[in-house]
């Protein structure tokens, strides 16, 4: 696993109240040219829309598109280098919400920044929408938004009538037992693309961002799909579904229904979030994509 | 022997009725009726897969530890000492931290990794305090043992802090939640696993009734008395710490149990170990099945880690103890 796993399970712990994408100073100032972004998923929304030639700096996390191997790091949630962030003068800073010590700072500093909370699925939309008036490139972000949108409801109608599976979405686990699962709940976007891609997750009445499940009660509700995410450089091999073999009743495991899904395009809820989503789809309902 | 008895009562009925609940509702009848293949029931599967093997390893983790406490007290005359004392525990978190964290990928005999290497950290921690504590002179010193735990045990918590830092996120989460303790062992290959060495420590149990019972009156006394006080301390060192080892491996480190139950076994037995041992086993083993019961059902379909509980009751009860005593 790597450092990517950082944005699900922070973010899940740190999922402030309220939570809008928001920019601290007044709109009608002149379209920022310097960005610092410590948000992945928004560097990826800047390149989406066209901002990313704008972009001096990331955070330590930041992978992709491959251009950002080419800019400046600023550490991450936790520990931004606040000193750099000035000494590179930016004049707008991408922040995660719950970072209230570097907002302060750079409100003394006189540097607007725009506030990413981590929220559900219709979040990236509305925050490229948001992006792109704060950037003066709305018909840009208007154009990635509509086309993610796009993308999305065709594959709901895709897999509309289907029926609706029961899916476990296993976040994470100790390797070669299945002690210490963690599981998706019942909130926020992956949630929400499991649900598109015409799923039902066994954990939708938890209205968290993730369950730490016990074996029993994976037992009582009886997956009938079960997929694990692995994340960025993550080594899959033969054997790491075997464990699974313990719970043999579970409809998924008779069924051979177990499945490995890779790709970082599972921890940002950024412009990839359609293709992730149709990943989910193909994996829950193959027969749609014949 | 009739005291013995009721302990044993208390810890059988435990096991019993622990099985009964948990944060499914499952038919009982169902679950033994032979009438459905097993690999399509699931009220049996949850009894027999999910439940029965955290109600083992809870009663086996309960008694090595609430044994380990009662041994370690007795060898080194202190009412303080429990199974962390010695750095027992504070080297098993170290190894499971140093597997969570490098992703340590090994088996052994289909064990996985991060048991292994908490297994390995304890019997580290014993072997540096063996050896510090018999470098100097001949035998142990009971003094020197308990100091060198304490200085071992914040040495292992400054590396266990050293090895999270170079963790992301996601593995210092997983290595706090390690730290919480849990007895889902989702089956039985990790109690399995355990069995030969806590049948090693069992062995080594039931040699030391009588020569702690002499030792409690001083090392010279017991020694006039015909104890071999050199290879009793061995044996109950080593034995404890097995015990503890496999405990940890299993559930992690769970808090008070160890401190607890003897002083609790004590104040109804008294101070005979032929007495306190095994009451304080089952003792133990009733008070952990009896927490993890509380940790699965209290707020499911969440579950609070058991070692919160076990804190939880066990600290305020060992104030209530020491608040009687004075």
């Amino acid at each position: 696993m790597t450092k990517r796993l950082l944005h699900l399970f922070v973010l899940a712990l740190l999922v402030a109240a309220g939570g809008r994408s928001s920019s601290a100073a007044d709109a009608d100032a002149a379209p920022p040219r310097r960005i610092v972004s410590l948000v992945p998923a928004v560097t990826q929304m800047l390149y989406a829309i066209g901002a990313g030639p704008r972009l001096v700096a990331v955070s330590n996390y930041d992978r992709e598109p491959p251009e950002v191997a080419q800019l400046a790091r600023v550490g991450g949630l936790l520990d931004p280098d606040t000193e750099r962030i000035l000494a590179l003068r930016p004049d707008l800073v991408i922040v995660y919400q719950a970072q209230h010590e570097l907002e302060q700072r750079l409100t003394q500093a006189h540097i607007r920044y725009f506030e990413y909370a981590h929220k559900d699925l219709a979040n990236v939309s509305s925050t490229l929408r948001a992006l792109g008036d704060v950037l003066g490139t709305r018909a840009g972000a208007e154009r990635v938004a509509t086309g993610i949108e796009a993308k999305l409801r065709a594959i709901a109608a895709r897999v509309a009538g289907l029926p609706r599976p029961r899916v476990l979405l296993v976040i994470s686990r100790d390797p070669q037992s299945l002690r210490n699962i963690y599981a998706d709940g019942g909130y926020g976007f992956l949630h929400d693309m499991i649900a598109i891609a015409g799923g039902r997750e066994i954990f939708d009445d938890v209205k968290r961002e993730n369950v730490q499940p016990s074996t029993e009660l994976i037992l009582a509700r009886r997956p009938e799909v079960i997929i694990e995410l692995r994340y960025g450089g993550a080594v899959t091999r033969p054997d790491d579904l075997a464990p699974w073999q313990a719970l043999p009743s579970l409809p998924a495991v008779r069924n051979h229904r177990v499945y490995e899904l890779v790709g970082d395009v599972f921890v940002d809820a950024g412009p990839h979030v359609a293709e992730a989503t149709e990943q989910f789809a193909r994996t829950i309902h193959p027969e749609a994509f014949k | 022997m009739l005291t013995i008895g009721g302990f044993g009562a208390v810890a059988v009925a435990a096991c019993l009725l622990a099985p009964l609940v948990g944060s499914t509702r499952i038919s009982l009848v169902h679950a033994f009726s032979r009438t459905t293949p097993f690999a399509d029931n699931v009220d049996a599967q949850i009894f027999f897969l999910a439940r029965m093997p955290r109600i083992l390893a809870a009663a086996l983790v309960g008694a090595s530890l609430a044994i380990a406490g009662a041994v370690f007290q007795a060898l080194l005359r202190n009412p303080l000492a429990s199974p962390d004392t010695l750095g027992v525990s504070g080297g098993a978190a170290l190894g499971a931290m140093i597997a969570i964290t490098f992703h340590l990928d090994v088996s052994l005999f289909g064990v996985p990794a991060i048991p292994i290497a908490s297994f390995a950290g304890s019997i580290g921690a014993l072997a540096i305090v063996y050896l510090l504590a018999t470098a100097r002179r001949r035998g142990l010193s009971s003094m020197t043992l308990l100091l060198a735990g304490v200085a071992l045990n914040a040495f292992f918590s400054a590396l266990v802090l050293f090895v999270q830092y170079f963790a992301d996120f996601a593995e210092t989460f997983r290595s706090v939640r390690w730290l919480m303790g849990s007895l889902d062992v989702a089956g039985y290959t990790p109690i399995v696993a355990v069995i030969p060495l806590l049948a090693l420590s069992a062995a080594g149990f039931a040699t030391l009734p009588r020569a702690l019972d002499l030792l409690s009156l001083g090392g010279d006394a017991a020694a006039v008395r015909g104890v071999d006080v050199r290879r009793t301390e061995r044996i109950a060192l080593l034995s404890a710490s097995l015990a503890t080892g496999a405990s940890v491996s299993i559930a992690g480190p769970i808090a008070f149990v160890g401190i607890i139950v003897p002083h609790l076994v004590r104040l109804i037995v008294g101070a005979d170990h032929r007495l306190v041992l095994p009451a304080s086993a089952l003792a133990g083993a009733a008070l952990l099945v009896g927490c993890d019961v509380a940790a699965r059902t209290l707020f499911s379909p969440l579950e609070i880690p058991v070692g919160v509980i076990t804190a939880f009751v066990g600290a305020p009860f060992f104030l209530y103890l020491l608040m009687r005593r004075s």
